[in-house]
């Protein structure tokens, strides 16, 4: 067992204020990070928020809550401790932004705007920097000591770094200021700067998208300028922060090939992007409680077999074999990733017998994790 | 259409919750579909490049390339549908662009026009994958059957509802008489939407919620797959039969690794258990199960053809009657 990633050091550590649970989809972020966020509120004593976005609600069943909303709402039935939770709503973020940016009649013009609701609704990399900036609105409040983040179900861990960015990017390229600069109507100075393509562009795009797209994108830009640069700045901040040593990251995974290697190019990512990288998250290894072999349990379970086909001893002996040999499978996969991450503190975690569907569950998870080091 | 029996679906989306393993049932059940003679298309539209490590192959281009030798003889082509790409293609087939297609997409407007326009890209990647199904080759269909490794189960009704997702786009014009036939393929019986789960709490909930959604988007929703199955006979042990095997066999046989093999038993037990439990919500939707065990080494290349052979002993009459290709034009 690989397990050295001091759990609890991290939880305590009052020099911490973030801890963002990042990986690819179905790896178990979200359980990861309610109950990371469980343990430094009970056991650490410190005023937590945990942030999820995952829109399949799994936060709220595994807290017990019927609903999140958009702010975080104390957690019910607490071992001592201040939990709040939330769940990220990213339209309402994107209109709260809209409107503490500019004046209330220009923020109606933004908001009935068809773009507009397009991008704040099914933009892709929205939800991102809406998680960055709702972070970022959670740390100016200074209600908590810790905040934990649970990170977008995109199919790659990276979008959370990436998407932001792209979206900014995006909101400032060059089309989209050719374009505001451009009435609707009159195309002369796009044609002048952009040139024969532009001309294929316009012309083409407008039969594809329909002309009314083209004329929403201009006017929603014209309209949003001001608050661009706010979004730029904020995101930016708020992704400069996350560099600091404020924050720590966890990159969470299950022992599965394509886990394993998504895992690997995000934390050689944040390596990079010199990023507080602290510690790597096995999820869901299969438990096996007995020292066999796997081989000599099941020459033992054919060997019974002869004499009773329907032997109920070879029929235990042949369930652990079956769990000997998927453990040994998983642990190949995920000694991947200590060879290729060496420096990374790993914490290995078996399936715990039920679902994580309530508090107990998340204590028993938080406990686990906390102990794999010190029982490894 | 024929006015005897409904069309066997020739195209298969497959979907399911992150991590239930649909892109390994999507390739099983293209391998599966694969039969003598048969030429299948295995595609995969999010650029996640998930197939090609499952044969063992070099990541996917956007042409479509053999891939593997299928159940019995039949032929496995691979691709990696690239919306950007389609784009292209399209520009070219209606306004032949040549070069200036280049131009545009150095220019940044092809990611541009589907960025702003987040349906255009799902109406792209489909309308990609309907030529496929649609295509004839020397007076026959190109492909005997496309398996499509599709959006996970969250985000897939959205994907295959065009006509819906393209409603701000352009209604005249090519693209709307495109999203048009692209939908009546998908909302056809030339289409079967298979839904991917393990036996755990929450995949199950999102297939029962997809499996709603599907309907109620009036898509076709073919099987059920229940994936990684763990098979455990259920007898009961007591310690003392297991200490007496433990001897009889020459294995060490003190009370520690009694009581841990029966502790693994009974987990195991209790997990087959909560199988039947999840097997019967499935069944109340009233479609075919597939049952594909957990493979305790994980899936490699015999491992997936494996799981092929367990995937076409239930898609037995699906395969036989497709092998007779239908004379219909599927709404062109």
């Amino acid at each position: 067992m690989a397990s050295d990633l001091e759990l609890d050091t991290l939880l305590s550590d009052e020099g911490k204020r973030v801890i963002a649970c990042c990986g690819s989809g179905g790896v178990g972020k979200t359980t990861t990070a309610a109950a990371l966020a469980l343990r430094a509120a009970e056991r650490h004593g410190r005023r937590t928020v945990v942030l999820t976005i995952d829109p399949a609600h799994r936060l709220a069943q595994s807290l017990g809550m019927e609903a999140l909303d958009n702010t975080p709402r104390p957690v019910d039935g607490l071992e001592g401790g201040s939990l709040d939770a939330m769940m990220l709503d990213m339209k309402r973020t994107f209109d709260d932004v809209v409107a503490s940016h500019t004046t209330p009649d220009r923020a109606a013009e933004i908001f009935a705007n068809p773009f507009y609701q397009a991008v704040s609704s099914t933009f892709s990399g929205t939800q991102e920097y809406m998680a960055m900036e709702k972070l970022g609105q959670l740390r100016a409040s200074g209600r908590w000591d810790l905040i934990v983040l649970d990170t977008p179900p995109s199919r790659s861990a990276l979008d959370f770094l990436d998407a932001p960015a792209r979206l900014a990017r995006f909101l400032d390229g060059r089309i989209i200021r050719l374009l505001s600069a451009s009435t609707p109507g009159s195309r002369r100075s796009m044609l002048s700067l952009m040139g024969a393509s532009a001309a294929v562009f316009t012309r083409v795009f407008n039969k594809i998208l329909g002309g009314h797209l083209l004329t929403d994108v201009a006017e929603f830009t014209a309209s949003l300028e001001d608050t661009f640069g706010g979004f730029r700045k904020r995101a930016e901040a708020t992704f400069r922060a996350l560099q600091g040593d404020q924050t720590s990251f966890l990159v969470v995974a299950t022992p599965e090939p394509a886990a394993i290697n998504e895992a690997v190019y995000f934390s050689r990512r944040l390596t990079e992007e010199r990023m507080p990288l602290d510690g790597m998250i096995l999820n869901r290894l299969t438990p096996v409680g007995a020292s066999l072999p796997a081989e000599r349990a099941l020459g033992a379970a054919a060997a019974l077999e002869e004499d009773d086909p329907d032997s109920p001893v070879a029929a235990a002996l042949r369930t652990h074999a079956d769990l000997a040999r998927r453990r040994a499978s998983e642990q190949r996969v995920a000694a991947r990733y200590g060879a290729a991450c060496p420096d990374i503190p790993q914490a290995w975690l078996p399936t715990l017998g039920a679902e994580v569907v309530d508090l107990e569950g998340l204590r028993d998870f938080g406990a686990t994790a906390a102990g794999a080091a010190a029982a490894a | 259409m024929s006015a005897t029996a409904p069309p066997v679906p020739r195209l298969h989306i497959v979907t399911g919750k992150g991590g239930t393993g649909k892109t390994t049932v999507a390739a099983a059940l293209a391998l599966a579909l694969a039969g003598p003679g048969r030429r299948v298309l295995l595609a995969e539209v999010e650029g996640r490049q998930g197939i090609a490590p499952l044969f063992d192959a070099a990541p996917l281009p956007y042409a479509e390339r053999h891939l593997a030798a299928g159940l019995d003889g039949g032929e496995v082509f691979g691709q990696a549908v690239d919306a950007d790409e389609a784009l292209l293609d399209y520009l070219d087939m209606f306004y032949k662009l040549g070069s200036a297609g280049r131009a545009l997409r150095k220019f940044g407007a092809i990611d541009f026009a589907t960025t702003i326009a987040p349906g255009l890209r799902d109406i792209l990647l489909t309308g990609k994958i309907k030529e496929a199904v649609s295509r004839t080759e020397a007076g026959r269909m190109a492909y005997d059957a496309v398996v499509l490794d599709a959006p996970p189960t969250g985000r897939v009704v959205k994907f295959l509802n065009v006509t819906v997702e393209s409603g701000r786009l352009a209604k005249t014009g090519p693209i709307g008489k495109h999203s048009r036939s692209v939908a009546r393929l998908l909302h056809s019986s030339l289409t079967a939407v298979h839904l991917v789960t393990t036996p755990a709490a929450m995949p199950v909930q999102e297939t029962l919620d997809a499996h709603r959604d599907l309907l109620a988007a009036d898509l076709p929703v073919g099987h059920v797959v229940l994936n990684k199955v763990a098979g455990t006979k259920t007898v009961d042990v007591t310690a003392e039969q297991l200490r007496e095997g433990l001897r009889r066999t020459g294995l060490p046989s003190d009370d520690g690794l009694v009581d841990a093999l029966l502790d693994e038993y009974a987990a195991s037990r209790v997990e087959t258990e909560a199988v039947d439990a999840y097997r019967d919500r499935l069944e109340r939707l009233g479609r075919p199960i597939d049952e594909l065990a957990l493979l305790p080494e994980g899936v490699d290349l015999s491992g997936l053809y494996q799981l092929a052979r367990a995937l076409r002993t239930s898609l037995g009459e699906t395969r036989r009657a497709a092998a007779e290709p239908e004379g219909d034009d599927h709404g062109e």
